[in-house]
């Protein structure tokens, strides 16, 4: 009989001191077992369960909770978190999703080991468990205090002490944390704030914090309080050049795409820069899943990736030229369905849901003709109708007449036009070609070439219309992909064979090394399929692909492909932007929570990498001019500017944020127009005229103009996103940096923008990091809260990989001192208002917005033509030729009252998201009911939002896709502006409401929203665009249309009015940069890790040991041998602007010239001093620097719009090189 | 014949997007502890690659496994009897921890505590074993992707045995790239050559599972199971001095639940049914000559759950009714013997081993397109298969001890399967020519879809829970109240030694959790 206690864990000792007789004592047993015993059965057993108690009690817990994970990753996924003793023991997933269907694969289960590995942070010596602050700070002003008595005094004294300020910016990420009580860190966090305010003004203090979607209540409670202090929010989105600027051009849209259970219904997959089981792990089944059903898959990727083990075909172009790739593929398409045969499938979507029939006007130029601007109906004389010059032109087929069919912006917003805002054609037939009309002339244009210099000059069909020579987009498009039809004039290639001519397969060979026939292959099949299957052709595209200067390029050749084949708007089709794509499911809550929309608008919301290009001083050392980015045949708007000058320029004109705004405190100039009696907004617009304000973008070294306070929460910005990251340390910092790069010369430097002679070191008061584990960037920070983690809080999560909502749900308090996210804000405001009592009081702002997305603003600036208020071409008129001036009042001490209660504005104007706006009085009654009201104070009688529970279910209350009394009300309003019948698309659900306690119990499955574009409706599979291409609903773009042509002025100076090829840059340094003996220069890739998402997991010690351990740098065998490295040697990366040390990891999977480090593995682990400076080695990005394209700065131009992660200059990183060399292998720490 | 029935796994490798997340999740539950840092009862393996501990598969230098005598009978390799006698105290054929890897870990506390000095604060590696400064040189999954192929990758045993004996070279050349991944757990061998080396009887069977177990007090940690098993799936816990492994997660299977690694696999490439075989053959199916017999020797041992003398002898050999209707539903079964999909892992170590795998299918038509045919057409898919990036025989080497039909048998069904299924996803006609010619209907190329493709949670796991089959020991709880069993908590006093309160060191009260079967313990 088998002892049922006998668990091992007081056996340890009883073995060591008897190990030897015990051995003895067995020594009998085992030689009289008997002979030959081969057949083991004879150790058989029964009764094993009592066997090993050991691992049955260590199975054995108290409760499992389900959670998620708050990081930046799209996973979402539903983790059950075991509690044992009281102690979180580990997670495992959850496996209870609601179905997707019989007939499908399911959910379940979603995870990785990333996520797997999580509660090692729990109680890991990394675990930040008390509030710390940086010493000598602390001292100083702990010593300012006992003389001031007033902490902002005392605060006030020691920022205006130079030395002082020296001596601990200095100390910055030197180690020297203290630990301090959680009141003194909020009184100094809240001094700090107060005194920047006073002093400087509300936005000259920054909050960071990504990816609501991740924990949408942990995000909106700090968004809130910068709201309503007057704060900006930094945008991440484009910041992380995770925002595929091709979207807001194309589309209109900022990102939405198919849920994983979508690729399933595709019958063709290209995975295109998106390492779908690394970065998708969740997801990733469904890829290997699909192919039983006879799904073909193709990857196209530069290295041997993870997911290149699923692929039927793998194409493997050098990094960077997917774009030539995909424009050869279009070639074949137009070619051989278009030109040489039509596939009415595709010719009836492109009329309808393109812009290829609409008529573009053509100008004489050298010759010959450049395409220009899209007739309007305005150029037709028009003068009836509202908003002519927003309305676009086709010609009827049936009459060969230029027609106004309904669906361009100008229906969108005037009430005459109610009702005709949709793309229903009646009986009009768009033509596509003027070549069809016998009264076309043949002229030739000049279209722009990047691959070498040169111009292309290719015929298309023209014909006259409101006085001008037109052509329609699709006939351009055949020029600028080279397909010859009839006897058009110019230069075309001869075949798909002709290397020399854009953009046949056998030029881009030349360009990408992947085979000319394999590309014409793999297109026809691409389209055939389509065909075959009515638009199940579906391209992943990621990182690999959208991290590049010229991604916006790059991915709008892969979405021609997709749109001329009809697969958008199908379910199994479409673009599939992977890289992120966070989506906040309950849109419109999130965004009125965090805007503090219930309590005052606008909010400043500001461009993240324009703001970290100006403010970490990256501008001073970037000699690149727009001249080498513009088109051979710009028309020179942009010539002789830098990124600063275009920067000060789209800030002026309204077009893009920009916070700081002016050079003076916004408070202040607020009372100064009230002391002379003058409106606000004329007092400055009358001061810009005269020259007596500036905006603080055109001088943002002057220390006025520097951001003063910087909060950071659920994000480690310098050990992770910071491009540039060695300019952050010493310009933003003040810290020592292993920046080793020059700045630009005076013939490079920025003509409207100031240079002042010395680059200031140390722009911050104060930085603030609130986090549960120790980064680069709490290493830097002034002040470290410990926040609690994702199994210690209760919030949303929701992405879009899924259509459902979910929750985080505490396992166990928050231990030691740490603090939610939203208690350490609600802890911050609190003492905030009490200083502000007496320091700031009430005052009035004036808040400078741009032009917006989806309002009437996206209408202020018709044809894309920049017409400069400073240069005299136009007044400057707020809202119109320059941003919108808006006067609010700040109740600085009533903030922590309002920042814990609904406002009043959400009763008196409701909540609006993508220009709908919704009613939620019902909702209002039902959450003073449920959260009850606050009885005393500022925010008396407003519902509460005191607890992140409540605010969870305001959240959750305010949202179409969550409440389907408010996703039917809000197509309710659609179908007024569109005319056609859309709310039986959520009439099924419009009882339905989901509440936290839903997201609880299982993951809630969401409702059909006009929030989003596609449907979810009877359960079908979400998929973008599909309401539009179902129902006639306009795309938000000046057509209403996808668009292949962009016709804003900037965009025909960089020569990408029409998909084009565009080489990555940098290309040049590939042989630039200095080095004496082994040493290899080389492109440098920083893709996403396996092993961590950023820089979290990264230094968690389950993800360290299944890697190797630190940094390591992926290297082809013959670029380690050129600097004879072998697997694991110590090497160094240097370029202009850092050193990273990391170990090589040499392997036949990548391809020579390129080196990948992953991503964010920060240096907070096992990264040794380099020998280059004798500093400590960098992190990834110390190798980077910010590089702005000019074109992601236009604004007031319908889908070139700003919005708020929807449109702005992104921070790509992708077109860098390194030199690598071999180090000594003696490290030290 | 005497009928068994075991829990066994299929992991379909053509799923496997090497996540490591089952790796990650059973070291939560199981090994992050001291004594047992460098232990992974599951790892996940980049192949070509030297796996984990490193060339584990090299049996001239482990001595795991089997070997067959001259007279045709099995001995363990590592030795007979009495020269493993002699080697108790120095066993020459166990890896060091060096060809696990010697775990590590950092000096975390730096980033908070560090003084104010010069530079920012990191944290160093430090040997988890030692606690000195250490710098880590291999890992569990050092060659993961690839990493360091022309170092490490060209050492792994099985490349080396195509370059040498059948004079096949693997590039590792970026255009011919290939890689795939290989999970592993303890494989709960029929014939397990750990349990045979243990001198101390520590090690065993459960006769009602299958499920391969040490007992934690008998073990005297002499470590011969670590070399007997030629998987290296026994772990000797340093701390404790006694050898652990893989449970198969016996308190969540007893309860119906899959292993941890099962459930949280994220490519639900797992699956978990009961086998039935006949133990009285076991030897014999072992002994076989040839080594391209074990595979069908395996699969004959295996009784068909369908057949009434199976069942009636099952019955009678007391396997539970609920087992047996878990068996007929078994997807394992399916896998392993219907569809002829899944294969053993070595057979020729002889251990019978009882975790199998689907071999991976992709990229397969590259190869046969790049020469600009047609390469979704079902000739050429075919065709391709021999023009694999991952060489046939590199599969064969693996499950079949190097007998190439039944891996281009399994492939050929995958990719019949793709090429009949298109068919349908794109609504035109199947061409029923496909199923037939690798030897299967349509409906059963619908069937392997639904388990391969579809893979419900409900079919990729099922298993019985481990008391229900016996009702008639609970006849007495189920007439009064449940905790008044004889010995029960709710006795209350009398013989009873159990503290509510405390139970001691792990041990649970005897009436609370009765005997399988109804024997005694």
């Amino acid at each position: 009989m088998r002892s049922p206690r006998k668990a091992n864990g007081n056996s340890a000792n009883s073995h060591a001191e008897g190990a030897a007789t015990s051995a003895l004592l067995r020594l009998g047993r085992y030689l009289t077992r008997t002979e030959g015993s081969a057949d083991l059965h004879s150790v058989h057993l029964t009764g094993g369960r009592e066997g090993d108690a050991f691992y049955r009690d260590r199975w054995s817990h108290d409760k499992v909770v389900p959670s998620t994970h708050g990081v930046n990753c799209t996973g979402s996924c539903r983790w059950n978190v075991y509690v044992s003793d009281g102690i979180i023991t580990w997670e495992s997933q959850d496996p209870d999703y609601p179905s997707v269907g019989p007939d499908k694969p399911e959910y379940e289960p979603r995870g990785c080991p990333r996520g797997a590995s999580f509660s090692w942070y729990s109680y890991s010596p990394t675990r930040v468990r008390f509030p710390y602050a940086r010493g000598v700070l602390v001292e100083m002003y702990r010593e300012a205090l006992r003389q001031h008595g007033d902490p902002v005094v005392a605060w006030a004294s020691v920022m205006d002490d130079p030395m002082k300020r020296l001596s601990y910016q200095r100390a910055r990420g030197k180690g020297g944390l203290v630990r301090v009580s959680w009141d003194e860190a909020a009184e100094i966090a809240a001094a700090a704030h107060v005194h920047a305010i006073s002093r400087y003004g509300p936005d000259r203090v920054a909050g960071f914090s990504p990816i609501p979607a991740m924990s949408m209540v942990s995000h909106a409670i700090g968004s809130r309080f910068m709201a309503l202090i007057g704060a900006p929010m930094l945008s991440f989105y484009d910041w992380y050049a995770d925002l595929p600027v091709a979207s807001p051009q194309v589309f209109g849209d900022q990102t939405d795409v198919p849920e994983s259970a979508d690729w399933w219904d595709a019958a063709y997959l290209m995975m295109w820069g998106s390492n779908v089981p690394v970065t998708r792990t969740p997801d990733a089944h469904w890829m290997a899943e699909a192919r039983y059903r006879g799904q073909k898959v193709v990857v196209v990727s530069p290295d041997y990736a993870d997911n290149t083990k699923f692929a039927d075909e793998w194409l493997a172009p050098h990094p960077g030229t997917d774009a030539a790739l995909a424009m050869a593929m279009g070639h074949v398409i137009l070619t051989e369905f278009f030109a040489e045969r039509q596939v009415p499938f595709f010719t009836d979507y492109v009329r309808r849901f393109t812009d290829l029939p609409f008529l573009v006007t053509l100008t004489e130029r050298d010759g010959a003709y450049v395409p220009s601007k899209f007739l309007t109906a305005a150029d037709l004389g028009d003068t009836e109708a509202a908003e002519p010059a927003w309305k676009t032109v086709l010609v009827d087929e049936r009459t060969g007449e230029p027609v106004v069919p309904n669906g361009s912006v100008g229906f969108r917003w005037n009430e005459h036009d109610q009702g005709r805002w949709n793309l229903d054609l009646g009986d009009v037939v768009p033509r596509l070609s003027l070549l069809d009309d016998p009264g076309h002339r043949a002229v030739e244009v000049l279209l722009p070439r990047f691959d070498v210099d040169g111009v292309l000059r290719r015929g298309v069909p023209a014909v006259e219309a409101g006085g001008r020579l037109v052509t329609t987009v699709l006939d351009l498009l055949m020029a600028q992909y080279g397909v010859r039809r009839g006897d058009l004039p110019g230069r075309w290639p001869s075949g798909y064979d002709d290397p020399a001519e854009p953009c046949t397969p056998a030029w881009q060979q030349e360009i990408t090394s992947v085979p000319a026939e394999r590309v014409a292959r793999i297109a026809r099949e691409f389209a055939e399929t389509a065909e075959a299957s009515r638009g199940r052709c579906m391209i992943l595209m990621g990182a690999g692909t959208n991290h590049w200067f010229h991604s916006d390029t790059i991915y709008r050749s892969f979405l021609a492909l997709l749109t001329m084949t009809g697969c958008q708007g199908r379910n199994g089709g479409g673009w599939a932007h992977y890289v992120g794509q966070e989506k906040v499911r309950p849109l419109t809550g999130h965004a009125t929570l965090a805007g503090a929309m219930d309590w005052v608008r606008p909010a400043r919301q500001m461009i993240g990498t324009a703001y970290w290009y100006l403010h970490t001083d990256q501008w001073r050392y970037d000699a690149l001019r727009n001249d080498e980015l513009t088109s051979p045949l710009a028309p020179g708007a942009l010539a002789g500017t830098s990124a600063a000058d275009t920067l000060a320029q789209s800030a002026r004109l309204g077009w893009m944020p920009s916070f700081p705004t002016f050079d003076r405190n916004p408070l202040d100039l607020v009372d100064e127009a009230e002391e002379a009696g003058i409106d606000p907004a004329h007092h400055v617009t009358a001061k810009l005229r005269e020259g007596t304000l500036g905006f603080a973008a055109e001088d943002p070294d002057e220390p006025r103009n520097w951001p003063r306070v910087l909060t950071v929460w659920r994000s480690n910005l310098l050990g992770s996103s910071a491009k540039g990251h060695e300019y952050f340390l010493r310009h933003l910092l003040g810290t020592d940096a292993n920046l080793r790069g020059e700045e630009a010369p005076p013939e490079a430097r920025p003509r409207s923008v100031k240079w002042q002679d010395t680059a200031p070191v140390g722009k911050l008061d104060l930085l603030l990091a609130i986090d549960y584990r120790m980064t680069s960037t709490t290493l830097f920070a002034d002040l470290v809260l410990p926040a609690a983690t994702w199994y210690e809080k209760h919030d949303l999560s929701s992405t879009d990989m899924h259509p459902f909502i979910h929750s985080f749900n505490a396992a166990v308090d928050p231990p030691w001192q740490t603090r939610t996210d939203f208690e350490a804000f609600h802890t911050i405001a609190k003492r905030f208002s009490e200083l502000s009592e007496r320091h700031l009081g009430v005052r009035k702002d004036l808040v400078a917005t741009p032009m917006t997305h989806d309002t009437p603003g996206e209408t202020a600036q018709p044809g894309g033509v920049v017409r400069d208020w400073r240069d005299g071409d136009v007044e400057p008129i707020p809202g119109v030729t320059m941003p919108r001036l808006t006067v609010v009042e700040r109740d600085y001490p009533a903030v922590a009252a309002k920042l814990a209660t609904l406002g009043p504005l959400l009763e008196k104007l409701g909540a609006t998201s993508k220009g709908i706006t919704y009613d939620v009085g019902e909702e209002l009654n039902w959450l003073r009911a449920k959260n009850g009201v606050a009885t005393t104070g500022a925010a008396q009688g407003h519902a509460l939002i005191d607890t992140d529970i409540k605010a969870a279910d305001a959240v959750l209350a305010l949202s179409g896709t969550t409440n389907g009394r408010l996703a039917t009300q809000g197509f309710r309003e659609l179908e007024r502006r569109v005319g056609t019948e859309l709310a039986h698309l959520s009439a099924e659900h419009e009882g339905k409401r989901i509440s936290f306690a839903d997201t609880r119990s299982r993951p809630a499955p969401v409702i059909t929203s006009p929030e989003w574009s596609g449907s979810e409706s009877g359960g079908r599979r979400y998929s973008a665009f599909v309401i539009n291409v179902e129902h006639g609903k306009p795309w938000h773009t000046l057509t209403g249309r996808q668009h292949f042509f962009l016709d804003h002025d900037w965009m025909h100076e960089l020569g990408e009015a029409l998909p084009v090829y565009r080489p990555p840059l940098g290309a040049h340094h590939l042989s630039g940069e200095p080095g004496n003996g082994a040493e290899v220069t080389v492109r440098y890739l920083t893709p996403h890790s396996k092993w961590s998402i950023h820089s979290t997991y990264q230094d968690n010690l389950h993800m360290l040991t299944l890697s190797r351990g630190g940094q390591g740098i992926w290297m082809s065998p013959s670029d380690a041998e050129a600097i004879g490295a072998k697997d694991n040697d110590w090497i160094e990366a240097v370029n202009r602007n850092g050193v990273v040390v990391a170990r090589a990891i040499v392997s036949h999977r990548m391809p020579a010239g390129t080196v990948f480090l992953y991503h964010a593995q920060d240096r907070a682990v096992n990264v040794p001093r380099s020998e280059t400076t004798g500093k400590r080695g960098g992190t990834h990005n110390s190798l980077t620097r910010l590089l702005v394209k000019p074109t992601h700065l236009i604004g007031g131009y319908a889908q070139l719009s700003f919005g708020f992660n929807y449109l702005g200059p992104t921070g790509n990183q992708r077109d860098e090189v390194t030199v690598i060399r071999r180090r000594s292998q003696e490290v030290r720490y | 014949m005497r009928v068994l029935a075991q829990l066994a796994m299929v992991m379909n490798l053509d799923k496997c997007i090497g996540c490591h997340t089952c790796s990650v999740t059973c070291k939560q539950a199981w090994t992050n502890r001291a004594g047992t840092e460098y232990a992974w009862f599951n790892n996940v393996e980049t192949r070509p690659g030297q796996g984990y501990p490193r060339r584990y598969e090299d049996q001239e230098r482990w001595k795991g496994g089997w070997e067959r005598t001259s007279k045709g009978r099995l001995r363990l390799r590592a030795g007979g009897r009495l020269s493993k006698l002699g080697k108790l105290f120095a066993n020459p054929d166990l890896p060091e921890i060096s060809d696990y890897y010697e775990p590590w870990t950092y000096d975390y506390t730096t980033l908070i505590e560090a003084p104010l000095g010069d530079d920012v604060p990191t944290a160093a590696p430090r040997s988890a074993i030692t606690g000195e400064p250490t710098q880590p040189t291999w890992g569990p999954n050092w060659d993961d992707d690839l990493g360091g192929s022309t170092e490490h990758g060209v050492k792994d045993p099985i490349a080396e045995k195509l370059r040498e004996e059948l004079g096949i070279r693997i590039k590792f050349e970026f255009e011919q790239s290939f890689m795939f991944y290989l999970p592993r757990i303890c494989e709960h061998c029929l014939n397990p050559s750990c349990v045979a080396s243990c001198p101390s009887g520590a090690m065993y069977k459960r006769e009602e599972d299958g499920i391969v177990l040490v007992d934690q007090d008998q073990c005297r940690g002499w470590r011969m199971c670590v070399t007997g098993c030629p998987y290296k799936k026994v772990y000797f816990n340093h701390k404790t001095g006694k050898a652990e492994k893989c449970t198969f997660c016996y308190p969540r299977v007893e309860a119906g639940q899959p292993t941890v690694c099962s459930e949280t696999c994220v490519g639900r490439l797992r699956y978990i049914g009961v086998l039935l075989y006949d133990a009285d053959k076991v030897t014999e199916a072992a002994s076989v000559a040839d080594e391209h017999d074990l595979y069908p020797a395996q699969l004959d041992l295996l009784l068909d759950p369908r057949d009434p003398a199976v069942i009636r002898a099952a019955e009678a050999a007391g396997v539970p009714h609920d087992w047996l209707t878990a068996a007929r539903r078994s997807p394992v079964y399916r896998l392993i013997h219907d569809y002829r999909l899944a294969l053993p892992l070595h057979p020729e170590y002889r251990t019978m081993p009882m975790v199998w795998y689907i071999p991976p299918l992709s990229p397969v038509v590259d190869a046969v397109s790049g020469s600009g045919h047609d390469g979704e057409h079902r000739d050429n898919l075919f065709g391709a298969i021999d023009a694999l990036r991952i060489p046939v025989e590199y599969l064969a080497e693996l499950f079949t001890a190097g007998d190439t039909a039944p891996v281009r048998r399994s492939l050929r069904r995958l990719a019949a399967m793709r090429s009949y299924m298109r068919a349908v996803n794109l609504g035109q006609e199947t061409d029923e020519d496909i199923p037939a010619s690798v030897g299967v209907t349509g409906e059963q190329i619908f069937a392997m879809h639904r388990l391969l493709a579809l893979a419900k949670y409900d079919e990729r796991y099922v298993i019985p829970t481990a008391g229900v089959g016996q009702a008639h020991d609970l006849e007495a709880i189920a007439t009064r109240c449940s905790l008044d069993v004889d010995g029960g908590p709710g006795m209350g006093g009398g013989e009873s030694t159990v503290d509510l309160v405390s139970w001691a060191d792990g041990g649970r009260p005897d009436a609370l959790f009765p005997t399988l079967r109804g024997q005694d313990r």
